[in-house]
């Protein structure tokens, strides 16, 4: 078990939102909120973020690019909705180009209400992932190590590693 | 034997110096932006989750070319702990970068491929003054190797003073800061999403910031060597410089805006022809 919940890396997505939301979460990472001390980084690469941060509601033209955003995260993930219009669609829940909430979408594990959800809700929400990142991260490991002993099985038994044990 | 036992020494404590220099300035960063910031130890936390996470690569030969990265740096780190030839030092590192820039491009990415064209750019501005300081080095001590520059009556910074302040200068861009932190940044955002690293997920991110450490431990070595003399005393100089020295480049780094690249060849060009140009003529008028 190694301790990955000291660095969580924060990937923030604007979804539609009326970018109330995402002024909060740039908030967070003002001196007076400091999310840095917690080991968190707002990175803008989502080859290297562990959390995903969705603001705003799905609309028909960001869909595939929030879908494309959590496939190119590598696993252990985790996903928090922001703001009640990730969560459900909010106040533009009704407009022709609504989808819906972020869950429409991607699995999302937290859910942070507010209009707009306040940094202290937000970094409550970013704790509460982080712990899950922990969680995800040591079955991640175990589903790891024992895939490698289930490989190492089957190239004993047969010679012949036909199986690439690609990526998991 | 000595040698040996230096340039163990340099690949077994590299990465933790190199490390908490990186915590130092984390440290520091967000204490002069008025935040708590994180703790020392903050990257080696992050290595070990990178260790930990899925590696996701567009290509393969992406790792085998990091590795690569990593083992050339360690060499020229190590040639240099050592007390080998100095010169061949800075040409093994440029070896090492070309493997960056490679493992870069070979996504096709464009923001990895812009970041690393732009870390091409970086390698031609600094590279005269590393170049010129091996020079300086050579017309005040007569040699190129770093065991017999340590061995010098007085320290070489009282003959090369110009290049030295041209060599601190560069080190902006070595150690990717602001303002010359075009191709990708020490810090999270940039214009360039991650520039460089932006393909780099995982255990590839984690070697390039383990190569990172050495280069900042062989750098520092560097500057240090402009102050070590035969006094033994000098050691403790050469560690408060390397210090003074790196201050100066988070100072450097927390009140100043990334330039353009133009910009960035002309400064650091003029301030290699000013000062180490200048240092150059006087040592060969006073040969
Ligand atoms: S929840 Fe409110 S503040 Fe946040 S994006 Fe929606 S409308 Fe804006």
């Amino acid at each position: 078990m190694s301790m990955v919940k000291k660095s969580p890396w924060v990937l923030h997505y604007d979804g539609s939102s009326c970018n109330g939301c995402d002024i909060e979460v740039l908030a967070c990472l003002t001196p007076v909120y400091d999310a840095e001390r917690f080991g968190i980084i707002n990175t803008g690469d989502p080859m290297q973020a562990d959390i995903l941060l969705l603001t705003g509601g799905i609309n028909s033209q960001n869909q595939a690019v929030v879908k494309q955003l959590y496939d190119q995260m590598p696993r252990p993930k985790v996903v928090v909705a922001i703001g009640v219009c990730a969560c459900t669609g909010g106040v533009f829940k009704e407009c022709y180009n609504i989808i819906g909430g972020a869950d429409t979408t991607v699995p999302v594990d937290i859910y942070v209400p507010g209009c707009a959800a306040r940094p202290q809700a937000i970094i409550d929400g970013i704790v509460q992932a982080i712990d899950l990142f922990q969680k995800r991260s040591d079955e991640h490991e175990l589903l790891m190590k024992n895939k490698g002993k289930k490989a190492d099985l089957k190239t004993k038994e047969n010679n012949n590693s036909s199986d690439k044990g690609n990526e998991a | 034997m000595k040698a040996i036992i230096c340039s163990l020494c340099y690949v077994i404590f590299a990465p933790l110096i190199g490390g908490l220099l990186d915590g130092l300035d984390r440290k520091i960063s967000a204490r002069m932006q008025g935040r708590v910031g994180p703790p020392l130890l903050q990257p080696f936390y992050d290595l070990n989750k990178l260790h930990n996470k899925q590696l996701i690569a567009v290509s393969k030969s992406q790792t085998f070319l990091m590795i690569s990265y990593l083992l050339m740096m360690i060499l020229t780190g190590a040639l240099f702990y050592a007390g080998y030839d100095i010169l061949m030092c800075f040409f093994v590192m440029s070896t090492a970068s070309t493997f960056l820039y490679f493992a870069a491009i070979v996504t096709g990415s464009p923001y990895s491929t812009i970041g690393a064209s732009r870390e091409l750019i970086q390698m031609m501005a600094y590279e005269p003054a590393v170049l010129l300081a091996c020079v300086g080095f050579y017309l005040c001590m007569g040699t190129f190797d770093v065991a017999k520059i340590i061995n010098s009556v007085v320290s070489p910074i009282v003959y090369l003073p110009g290049f030295f302040i041209a060599f601190v200068f560069i080190l902006t861009i070595k150690l990717r800061k602001s303002p010359f932190d075009i191709s990708t940044s020490h810090h999270a955002h940039q214009e360039l999403i991650k520039g460089l690293t932006t393909e780099f997920g995982a255990k590839n991110l984690a070697l390039f910031q383990l190569t990172e450490w050495y280069e900042v431990t062989f750098l520092c070595g560097v500057v240090g060597l402009f102050i070590i003399n035969s006094n033994p005393i000098s050691i403790i100089g050469a560690i408060a410089v390397v210090f003074v020295v790196w201050f100066l480049e988070i100072l450097i780094d927390n009140c100043s805006a990334r330039v353009k690249f133009d910009l960035m060849l002309k400064i650091s060009w003029i301030v290699t022809l000013l000062s180490a140009g200048v240092n150059l003529l006087i040592l060969m008028i006073n040969r």
